[in-house]
C-alpha cells in the first residue's frame, strides 16, 4: 500500500475522479493500463494513482471535503477511501438511473402494468440513490452531486430498449466492483442492490423479447472505465 | 407471498430479517443437512455446526446443495409435472443455467481442496404447472437471499466474483418466473434482504429427502 498521506491528500476527490473517467479518454487509458491483464482492477488503486499523477490543480475540491478526512484517523481514511469511491461511483450510476426512469414516466409513453413496473423500478433506484448517499457520509466522505443528464426518449419500444440496456450495465457495475469493496457491510448493501438491478433488467428482457440472462449462467462483470464510457453519452 | 398459495405451508414462513454479524456464523449447516439429511439435523445444525468453523468450503458446499435442488427441479421435476408454453420455456433454460453453477461450484470447491458434496434426494411439491411455478419464485427468491446473505463471509475474491456472477443470474431467474405468476418481480423493493444460513435450511430443509 502507498502511504497514507497521499490517501489523505486523494481521498475526498472521487467526485473528481469519476468525472474525470467519464470525461478524459487519457485517464481512461490509464486505468486500464494499471489494471492489467490479470482483470483484477483496483479502483482504490487507481484512485491513489490518480491523484499522485496531476491532481494539485483541482484544490478546491480537497478543501471542500478535507474535514471528513482529518476527522478519521489515517489508517480509518485507508480503510475507507476506496469504498467511498466505489459508493460514489454507485451512486452516480443510481442518480442517472433515477433521472431516466422519472423522464420516462413522465412521457407518459406507457400504461397500465408496464406503466406500474417502470413506477416502481424509478422509486427503487430513487431509494438506492437515498442509501448510497448515506453510506458514503456514514464512511466520512462526501456524495457527489447529481449529474446533469440527457436521456433519447421517442418511442415505448427505444425507451423499453435503452431500460434493458442501462439496468443490464448498471447490474455488470456493481458485479465488477464487488471484489474491490473492502467493508462487509458495504459489500452486503451493494449485493443487496445488485440482485434488485438483475430482477430490472431481467423484467425488461421479457418486455423487449431480449434474453432475460444475455450472458448466459454467470453474469459478467464490467469495470468502471467500461461502465463509465457507456453512461457518458447520457451525461448532459 | 401469502402462505396459503403455496403448496408446502413450510416454504411460505421463509422469515426474512435484517442481516446480523452472527448469520454470518452459521456455517456448514446445509452442507452436513445434505450428508445427513436436512430434516434430521435443521432445529439444532446451526448451533451445533456454528462452531466448527466454516470458511469458503463451507459456503460453496451450501451453495452446492441449493444449486443441486434447483437443477433437480427444472431437469427433473419439471418433465414429471408437464409444463407447457413459457414455464417450459424457462425450466428448460433456467435448469441448463442451474446445472452449469453445479459444475463451477463444483470445481471451485476442488480447486480449494475441499470435497464437494454428494447430491442430496429431493422432494417437490408439486403436482401442477402452477405449483410448480409457485414452487420456482420460493426456491429462486430463496437462492438470492442465500447468496447475497452468505456472499460477504466470502474470503476469495474469486470465489466471490463466482458468487456474484450466480446471484445474479438467480436474481433475473426470480424476477421472470414472478412475472409470469403475475406477482411483482421486485418482492423486496428496492434492497434483496440477505438470508441467514438458519433462514434458508428451514425453507429448504422441507425439500430435501430425509
Amino acid at each position: 500500500m502507498p502511504e497514507d498521506s497521499g490517501i489523505e491528500t486523494c481521498a475526498p476527490q472521487p467526485a473528481g475522479i469519476v468525472e474525470r473517467l467519464v470525461r478524459d479518454d487519457a485517464d481512461r487509458k490509464r486505468f486500464l493500463k494499471m489494471a492489467g491483464s490479470a482483470g483484477a482492477a483496483s479502483f482504490g488503486a487507481f484512485v491513489l494513482a490518480a491523484c499522485g499523477g496531476g491532481s494539485k490543480s483541482s484544490s478546491s475540491a480537497t478543501t471542500a471535503a478535507a474535514p471528513a478526512t482529518t476527522a478519521s484517523t489515517s489508517t480509518g481514511a485507508s480503510a475507507h477511501a476506496g469504498d467511498v469511491s466505489i459508493l460514489n461511483y454507485a451512486l452516480t450510476l443510481e442518480y442517472l438511473e433515477t433521472a431516466f426512469y422519472a423522464k420516462v414516466i413522465e412521457a407518459k409513453l406507457f400504461s397500465g402494468k408496464v406503466a406500474s413496473l417502470l413506477k416502481d423500478f424509478g422509486a427503487q433506484e430513487k431509494s438506492h440513490v437515498a442509501a448510497l448517499a448515506a453510506a458514503v457520509k456514514q464512511l466520512g466522505g462526501t456524495p457527489v452531486a447529481e449529474p446533469a443528464s440527457k436521456f433519447p426518449v421517442t418511442s415505448a419500444s427505444q425507451v423499453a430498449m435503452l431500460a434493458y440496456t442501462v439496468e443490464n450495465l448498471g447490474a455488470a457495475a456493481y458485479l465488477g466492483q464487488a471484489g474491490n469493496i473492502q467493508s462487509p457491510e458495504v459489500l452486503a448493501a451493494a449485493l443487496s442492490i445488485h440482485s434488485v438491478e438483475a430482477r430490472h433488467a431481467a423484467t425488461l428482457g421479457t418486455l423487449v423479447k431480449k434474453p432475460i440472462t444475455p450472458d448466459g449462467a454467470f453474469g459478467k462483470p464490467a469495470d468502471m472505465s467500461t461502465v463509465l464510457a457507456a453512461v457518458k453519452p447520457f451525461l448532459a | 407471498m401469502s402462505n396459503n398459495e403455496l403448496t408446502n405451508p413450510e416454504l411460505g414462513g421463509i422469515e426474512v430479517h435484517g442481516m446480523t454479524r452472527s448469520s454470518f456464523m452459521l456455517r456448514g449447516a446445509l452442507a452436513a443437512g445434505a450428508v445427513y439429511g436436512t430434516g434430521a439435523v435443521a432445529p439444532f445444525v446451526s448451533q451445533a455446526f456454528a462452531a466448527t468453523g466454516g470458511g469458503d468450503v463451507d459456503i460453496l458446499n451450501f451453495a452446492l446443495t441449493l444449486e443441486y435442488l434447483e437443477t433437480d427441479f427444472y431437469k427433473v421435476k419439471a418433465k414429471q409435472v408437464g409444463l407447457s408454453g413459457e414455464a417450459k420455456t424457462y425450466a428448460k433454460a433456467f435448469g441448463d443455467d442451474e446445472a452449469a453453477h453445479v459444475a463451477a461450484i463444483t470445481a471451485a470447491i476442488k480447486q480449494l481442496g475441499g470435497k464437494p458434496v454428494q447430491k442430496p434426494t429431493f422432494v417437490f411439491p408439486a403436482t401442477s404447472q402452477s405449483s410448480f411455478l409457485k414452487l420456482a419464485s420460493v426456491v429462486e427468491n430463496l437462492g438470492v437471499g442465500a447468496y447475497n446473505g452468505a456472499a460477504p463471509s466470502i474470503k476469495s475474491k474469486q470465489v466471490l466474483a463466482a458468487a456474484g456472477g450466480i446471484v445474479q443470474i438467480e436474481a433475473r431467474h426470480a424476477a421472470a418466473i414472478n412475472l409470469l405468476l403475475d406477482k411483482t418481480p421486485t418482492p423486496n423493493a428496492g434492497f434483496d434482504k440477505p438470508l441467514s444460513k438458519k433462514q434458508v435450511l428451514a425453507a429448504a430443509g422441507p425439500l430435501i429427502k430425509m
